[in-house]
């Protein structure tokens, strides 16, 4: 006899914390003693993703969805939905909006928590196959921009989408196109930076695997609309998997003329060419791109002139970031309306975030802009590892700041993350917990950025090498209260008289974490920083086990007499905390 | 083949609608099953590429004529990598997570011949896809 009802019970770590493995545990037995186990299968599934409503019970093939399920509510659902067929109404999503029920999860509001715009194909079409692409109406876009518009009328489309650049900076993408499209000269070109460096950040590379013909279609789109006729990807021979499904499309789309010569009989020619980069970080900036295309060393100009002026061999130069382009061919084929009407005010459509760090659900999530921060660690990422308190989120990598709890609730664009001293950057968020150290948070940073630095200008060269030489001195506990004058002061002048965004954006995750967080540069500087574990002598029994488990052996002491940890050798790594069964164990 | 109109683009895509209708709505007139790898540089590293190879050994063993696996890139959720979508006409599609090599064969024998779920690995996507329709 075939299955006549699925019950799918969450089990990712959010539901499994407020009891849904007993769920499943009673599910099943209750199917056992009502003798239906060969109508009703119980499934556990993995994380649903809207953990704030958890625990979460679906039901197929009725399509219903109940949230926030308790364990004496198994009973009803039992007795009500799977023998009697009727809905539990109670313990439907409740829409604050609609102000009504929603039975089916595809309806509710809370299930577009993520949209996807630029990942629309990630993981849904095969990357190195173009038939696939041009089922989801690929190149379509392009074929209706070529044969139905000029270009001014695709550079309109732009503006009004208010689509802006998705590779930190914000410049608005329509802007531009218009100001490449209005110089004179018919030798132009397109670059895709692919150069995407922040630590933590990977959805460039993500969307050239899985679906690099997106890309190649919005590059020409811009072609048409500025009047170049070449595009170029530059991208870091880091990602060799990238590189191969980026060539495989570019050779895919020449088969049927989506680049070339006379593409879909308009008279316009496109074709695109790939160039490797080393990795540098300050490549990611787009005069160092455009110098390190050329064959020089990658090291930045002053600005201006624009690239949009004097780009790629002096001629006029668009250079956009990988999200950016993903998010065009939706816009032409949907209009510049609906995108729009996503977003807030000033920042329109998604954007892409890698969740990293501290965080249940790592991995990448595409939101529309204005998301809190707390829906995205919380309802979608299903919150901190442990359960341990959440501290801050690192955004921006190392041109970013931190945020903190009191800024949780705060809509998420590019002007509310600069006006509590973070930035969007590429879209990186590193979790962080409790248990995170601030200054070592910003003294990797730091070391990033003096090592990346391209050492063309004083400020930016020397400058965070003196500020990497501080925090260093801080936390070898060798600092004192006036290095963190010299910190701030030095950070002020190299944000202010750096040549390129590189420098002037490296300052900022410690000037961000000294307002937030001065208290812990402050122990480090009057060195009342501990950061040795210590036993309470009056809690420890002598059991030993602290002493057994600890790595460095640091831990002394005889059976039943309370042990010693020689706070010069401890390491800080919290195995005696955890073992300690007599919470005789303080954190640093 | 080169394409030199919109005409003709569409036609092209009108002709490819049965592979679409299948992965988003399980609706198809072919007949053929789909099994979607995420196979990005997270996918891979997580072992995806072994049970590729793995699901193309036990398809062969069991002479699954109708069953089709297909390549496609990340869809997000590193944590559960490697991902494995099967689109079987008349079910919705779903998501399977950490479907490591040794998983493969319960995997087949459940979810395609039996057409029924594998337990602790089953995921429902949380987001919807608004890019074009």
């Amino acid at each position: 006899m075939k299955e006549r009802i699925t019950v799918l019970v969450c089990g990712g770590t959010g539901c499994m914390a407020s009891d849904s493995n007993e769920m499943v545990i009673q599910l099943k037995q209750r199917i056992k003693e009502l003798k239906m186990e060969n109508e009703v299968t119980i499934i556990k599934t993995g994380c649903f993703g809207f953990c704030g409503q958890g625990p979460i019970i679906k039901i197929q093939p009725d399509n219903v969805f109940y949230v926030k399920v308790k364990l004496e509510d198994i009973e009803e659902i039992i007795t009500e939905h799977i023998v009697k067929g009727r809905v539990v109404e109670r313990l439907l999503f409740d829409d604050p909006k609609a102000n009504e029920k929603v039975k089916e999860h595809k309806n509710m509001d809370f299930y577009k928590k993520q949209m996807r715009i630029a990942l629309r194909n990630c993981g849904f079409i095969n990357p190195e196959d173009i038939s696939e692409y041009i089922a989801v109406r690929g190149y379509e876009a392009l074929a209706i921009v070529l044969s139905e518009n000029t270009s001014e009328e695709v550079i309109t489309i732009m503006k009004d989408s208010k689509l802006r650049g998705r590779g930190g900076g914000g410049f608005p993408t329509g802007l531009k196109w218009e100001l490449t499209a209005k110089q004179p000269g018919n030798e132009k070109y397109v670059i895709c930076n692919a150069d995407e460096g922040d630590p933590g950040a990977f959805m460039d590379r993500s969307i050239l695997e899985g679906d690099p013909h997106s890309i190649l279609e919005a590059m020409a789109i811009a072609g048409y609309a500025m009047g170049a006729n070449t595009g170029i990807v530059y991208i870091r021979a880091e990602y060799p998997l990238a590189i191969h499904r980026l060539e495989t499309a570019i050779k895919q789309a020449r088969e049927y003329n989506f680049l070339g010569k006379d593409l879909f009989g308009s008279g316009f020619d496109f074709d695109i060419d790939i160039r490797l980069g080393a990795g540098a970080f300050v490549c990611g900036e787009e005069t160092a791109l455009i110098a390190s295309i050329e064959g020089h060393r990658g090291e930045p100009t002053k600005k201006p002139p624009f690239p949009s002026e004097q780009g790629y061999k002096d001629k006029p130069t668009s250079v956009n970031n990988v999200e950016t382009f993903a998010n065009i061919p939706s816009i032409i084929l949907k209009g510049a309306e609906w995108f729009s009407s996503i977003g807030t005010e000033n920042s329109k459509g998604t954007k892409v975030f890698a969740l990293a760090g501290k965080i249940n659900n790592i991995g990448l999530v595409e939101v529309p802009m204005g998301t809190t921060l707390r829906e995205i660690v919380y309802d979608i990422g299903g919150g901190i590892i442990d359960g341990k308190e959440f501290k801050a989120v690192q955004t921006g990598g190392p041109s970013g700041g931190v945020i903190t709890k009191e800024h949780l609730d705060t809509p998420i664009d590019y002007e509310s993350l600069k006006a509590i001293g973070s930035m969007m950057g590429s879209g990186g968020m590193i979790v962080l917990d409790e248990d995170n150290d601030m200054v070592e948070i910003s003294k990797f940073y730091l070391d990033f950025t003096q090592d990346e630095s391209c050492g063309k200008c004083t400020p930016c060269r020397i400058g965070t090498k003196r500020m990497f030489e501080i925090l260093e001195r801080l936390t070898n506990l060798e600092g004192c209260p006036e290095d963190l004058d010299i910190l701030e002061d030095l950070a002020h002048n190299i944000k202010n008289s750096s040549l390129c965004g590189l420098g002037q954006s490296a300052p900022n995750p410690v000037l961000s974490t000294l307002h937030y967080f001065r208290e812990e540069y402050e122990a480090y500087a009057n060195r009342t920083i501990s950061k040795s574990y210590k036993i309470i002598e009056e809690k420890c029994i002598g059991c030993t086990k602290c002493s057994r488990v600890c790595p460095v052996e640091c831990i002394t002491g005889k059976v039943k007499v309370p042990h010693i940890i020689d706070e010069s050798a401890c390491i800080a790594c919290g195995a005696c905390f955890d073992a300690c069964r007599f919470d005789a164990i303080i954190k640093p | 083949m080169a394409i030199k109109s919109l005409e003709e683009l569409r036609k092209l895509r009108a002709s490819l609608q049965d592979s679409v209708d299948l992965r988003e709505k399980g609706e198809s007139t072919s007949g053929i099953t789909e099994v979607l790898i995420g196979m990005g540089t997270c996918g891979i590293a997580a072992g995806a590429r072994d049970t590729f190879n793995e699901l193309l050994t036990i398809i062969e063993e069991q002479k699954l004529s109708k069953v089709k696996v297909i390549s496609v890139g990340c869809l997000g959720q590193c944590s559960l990598e490697p991902t494995v979508q099967v689109n079987m006409p008349g079910r919705e599609p779903l998501i399977y997570g950490k479907i490591t090599e040794n998983r493969v064969k319960e995997l087949v024998e459940k979810v395609i011949i039996k057409q029924g779920y594998l337990d602790e690995n089953l995921l429902i996507p949380s987001f919807t896809k608004d890019g074009v329709k």
